[in-house]
């Protein structure tokens, strides 16, 4: 396990280096980083004083060493807009991200894989229609949108919950589930595939001849092998919530990292950029890398053979 | 068909009024900006300047309506020669930490603002003034660079007098620099802020204290500014009442939130313009570059119906310019040669230029994608096929500077300064932003931004402006307006500087 975990491990901090390397040099080829930090009414000279105050006059190489060494060291540079350390910001708003991903997944995961147990428990049923349904819906409409539908109907015709800010946790619930809806198709026919297979298998049905009780088939031996592939698709839809969450904030006007990030783009403040990429980047890879350990957990060939 | 939801749910909250602003004597109002830093001088996006006016006040007032300049924390002012303004000061005034105001914080604060190293944002705001000297406690010199007569609108506008002693509370970076743009935000002004969760909400709270200047007392007794990213959720917001006031409402929305009647709806008119360049001084450097040819650039002005575009896409208050400036900026005339809509001489000029079944362009624009989509509509009728290039605003100013847009649609809003200096100087002086490149308009400029004499201002301003029109390289389109909604127990009256003034807002 432990030859695994470490195995593990370098790849994720191989991807987080390769991951800032290109997103380096993408912001800097994509336009002057010194023209947009000198802001709009700079002169030529102004221009070139900034550039040379901020070392961008030094070859690409020679900057991104400089970014990483810092970056190591806990300082990922200075926002152009808020005047702070770009790690102060992050630390301030990745917090309300993190939760409100961590809220979304569980949505997510609460209703996919009941929804996905039952629909493979009675398959091809009109139930498992209706689940299916449910579930595609979910993926065909625009997260967007969704949010919006949901802002109409609790928040301006019913009133049961507030639409803006993270001041409380009732805030938390609209974005959530918008932003958690998007990742149900993929769970729940994830579950209900692996189910099936699972519940059609030898050792079940040796289980069943044994005499134990349904429950104890369904979740002690079926539920645990059904749901590997689901615990690393969720890793993956994590990430892919990080990213939705620049969508759901901005609706929501949470303050949080997907916002600073849309918001960081719109103002070519590329020191923050930067700094929001690599850390969207690490959250991705520790998800996933903590998904391969519990699949290694739940299944123990994999720390043979992966 | 986010459109059509939200509209419905418009339409099914008409009759619901939302009254918490009032119960409570507060105002809470949202734009999609968020405002870093709560100082003027090192914030520069909208938010803050409507803000700026709120906490700060200025030497010299200008009305809103009329754009006189009267007296405010200066009771007078004098220009000794044209480079240098004396002023005597008001009496009487406190700052929100109590201290009495005086020459001290006039001379200091310009002389901290217009030093090299003070990390003001927007430089042309400060870089006019030499310095400022006491000469009593009441009275000031301010040293001008060199002759800059539009020192008025800037005195009337950003130029906010700070306490002093408030420089040296500024925190220092990590470079080891002071950074100004941490100083506390203390005023004069009618309201003080209260709170400031950065890049969520600033709290204000009326001053009580407030002296009788020109601006009144406020009404309101507290102001929330809030930022809210997405204009769809504004309108959900107003709608249940957690907002009272919001702006740039799409025009959709804007006419659905008028059916609720539980709001005010209002097309503003703003100081932003459209204008379409043409490159008249061949800068992109092709060989067959038809915008040189001056019929062409004719033929384009005639065929455009600016007038069906201001009042259908744009909304009511919008209005067509004929001149390269905003109306009401001092200088500014629309006595100037004037094209109207004929799309028949259109084709008869580019014929007459040696185009006659029209010519192939590309055309680059930035924003309000459907106005420049009428234009190439328009244009197409009379035989110039455009193709668009639509970009950012920043990439797109990178190839207006290098000359190679021969052919671009964009706008300008003067910073709402009310003088000619901040649109025409800018666009026509051989800098980057010429593509006309005319001598005589600059000398014409020249005179105009250095005399302090009224008349000589506006006479060299008008023959610049006329030159321009009749060389078209510039043609003038449309006035911008934006749509403003607020709850209808809200007494406010919208002013086209896009300068909110919540401290003469009341609840009815």
């Amino acid at each position: 396990m432990l030859i695994y975990s470490l195995k593990r491990l370098g790849i994720a901090v191989l991807v987080a280096i390769a991951v800032s390397l290109i997103t380096f040099s993408l912001l800097r080829l994509s336009g002057d980083p010194a023209a947009a930090l000198a802001g709009e009414s700079a002169t030529q000279e102004d221009i070139e004083y900034v550039r040379k105050q901020y070392g961008l006059d030094r070859s690409l190489p020679v900057q991104y060493l400089d970014w990483a060494v810092k970056a190591l060291q806990g300082d990922l540079g200075v926002s152009i807009y808020l005047k702070q350390p770009v790690i102060e910001v992050i630390k301030e708003r990745a917090p309300v991200t993190m939760k409100l991903g961590g809220i979304a997944l569980t949505f997510a995961l609460l209703l996919s894989i009941p929804l996905g147990v039952l629909a493979a428990m009675r398959p091809n049923t009109i139930f498992d229609r209706a689940a299916l349904t449910l579930a595609v819906f979910g993926q065909a409409l625009p997260s967007f949108f969704f949010a919006l539908i949901l802002i109409v109907i609790f928040g301006v015709q019913l009133r049961w919950l507030p639409i803006t800010g993270n001041a409380s946790w009732q805030n938390y619930i609209m974005p959530a589930i918008a932003l958690g809806y998007y990742a149900t198709p993929a769970i729940m026919r994830l579950t209900r595939a692996g189910m099936m297979d699972v519940l059609a298998s030898d050792y079940v049905r040796t289980a069943r001849a044994k005499g134990l009780r349904p429950k104890v088939v369904l979740f002690k031996h079926a539920l645990r092998n059904a749901v590997i592939p689901v615990v690393s698709v969720s890793a993956v839809q994590l990430g892919f919530m990080l990213g939705g969450s620049v969508v759901i904030e901005t609706i929501f006007a949470i303050n949080g990292l997907g916002r600073f990030a849309w918001q960081s783009i719109q103002r070519s403040d590329f020191q923050a950029m930067q700094a929001i990429v690599l850390t969207f980047a690490i959250f991705y890879v520790l998800a996933t890398y903590f998904a391969d350990l519990l699949n290694a957990f739940l299944d123990p060939r994999i720390r043979v053979t992966g | 068909m986010a459109m059509g939801v939200a509209g419905a749910a418009v339409l099914a909250l008409a009759g619901s009024p939302a009254i918490a602003g009032k119960a409570d004597n507060s105002l809470v109002w949202a734009t999609d900006r968020e405002v870093n830093v709560p100082l003027p001088y090192f914030e520069n996006v909208r938010e803050m300047v409507v803000m700026s006016r709120m906490v700060w006040d200025t030497l010299l007032y200008r009305d809103p309506k009329t754009f006189e300049y009267r007296p405010q924390l200066a009771t007078d002012y004098k220009w000794v020669d044209n480079v240098t303004i004396e002023m005597n000061l008001q009496k009487g005034v406190k700052f929100h930490n109590g201290q009495s105001f005086s020459a001290d914080d006039v001379v200091e604060t310009f002389n901290q603002v217009s030093s090299p190293d003070s990390g003001v944002l927007s430089k042309r705001n400060v870089s006019w003034i030499k310095n400022a000297e006491k000469l009593g406690d009441y009275k000031i010199r301010i040293n001008l660079v060199k002759p800059f007569p539009a020192a008025l609108e800037f005195l009337s506008g950003p130029l906010a007098i700070l306490p002093k002693g408030i420089w040296d509370k500024a925190k220092t970076d990590a470079k080891g620099k002071k950074d100004y743009g941490t100083i506390p935000p203390i005023g004069t002004g009618p309201y003080k802020m209260s709170k400031v969760v950065t890049g969520e909400r600033i709290e204000m709270t009326a001053n009580k204290d407030y002296w009788d200047g020109p601006k009144g007392k406020p009404s309101i007794e507290k102001v929330v500014f809030r930022t809210v990213p997405d204009p769809e959720t504004q309108v959900a917001e107003i709608l249940t009442g957690s907002l009272d006031w919001i702006w740039d409402v799409p025009k959709d929305k804007a006419e659905d939130l008028a059916k609720t009647g539980t709001l005010t709806v209002k097309n503003v008119p703003t100081m932003r313009v459209s204008y379409i360049t043409m490159d008249h001084a061949g800068r992109s450097g092709k060989k067959d570059n038809p915008w040189t040819k001056l019929k062409v650039r004719q033929a384009v002005a005639h065929a455009i119906d600016r007038e069906a575009i201001a009042k259908n896409l744009v909304g009511g208050a919008s209005s067509v310019i004929h001149s390269a400036c905003y109306p009401t900026q001092v200088g500014c005339t629309q006595d100037v040669p004037q094209y109207k809509y004929d799309p028949a001489k259109a084709k008869k000029l580019l014929a007459e230029a040696g185009y006659p079944n029209g010519f192939k362009s590309d055309i680059y624009a930035y924003r309000q994608r459907e106005y420049t989509e009428a234009v190439m509509g328009f244009l197409a009728k009379v035989g110039i096929k455009t193709n668009l290039k639509y970009m950012q605003y920043k990439a797109l100013r990178g190839i207006v500077w290098d000359g190679k847009a021969p052919f671009h649609h964009m706008t300008w809003g003067s910073s709402s300064m009310n003088d000619v200096s901040a649109i025409t100087s800018h666009f026509f002086k051989h800098t980057r932003d010429d593509y006309c490149r005319d001598p005589d308009v600059k000398k014409w400029l020249d005179v105009g931004d250095t005399s302090t004499d009224p008349e000589v201002r506006k006479d060299s301003y008008k023959k610049a402006l006329t030159r321009i029109q009749e060389n078209l390289c510039w043609l003038p389109m449309f006035t911008y307006a934006k749509y403003y909604a607020w709850t209808k127990d809200l007494d406010f009256t919208p002013t086209p500087d896009e300068i909110p003034r919540f401290f003469t807002a009341k609840w009815k």
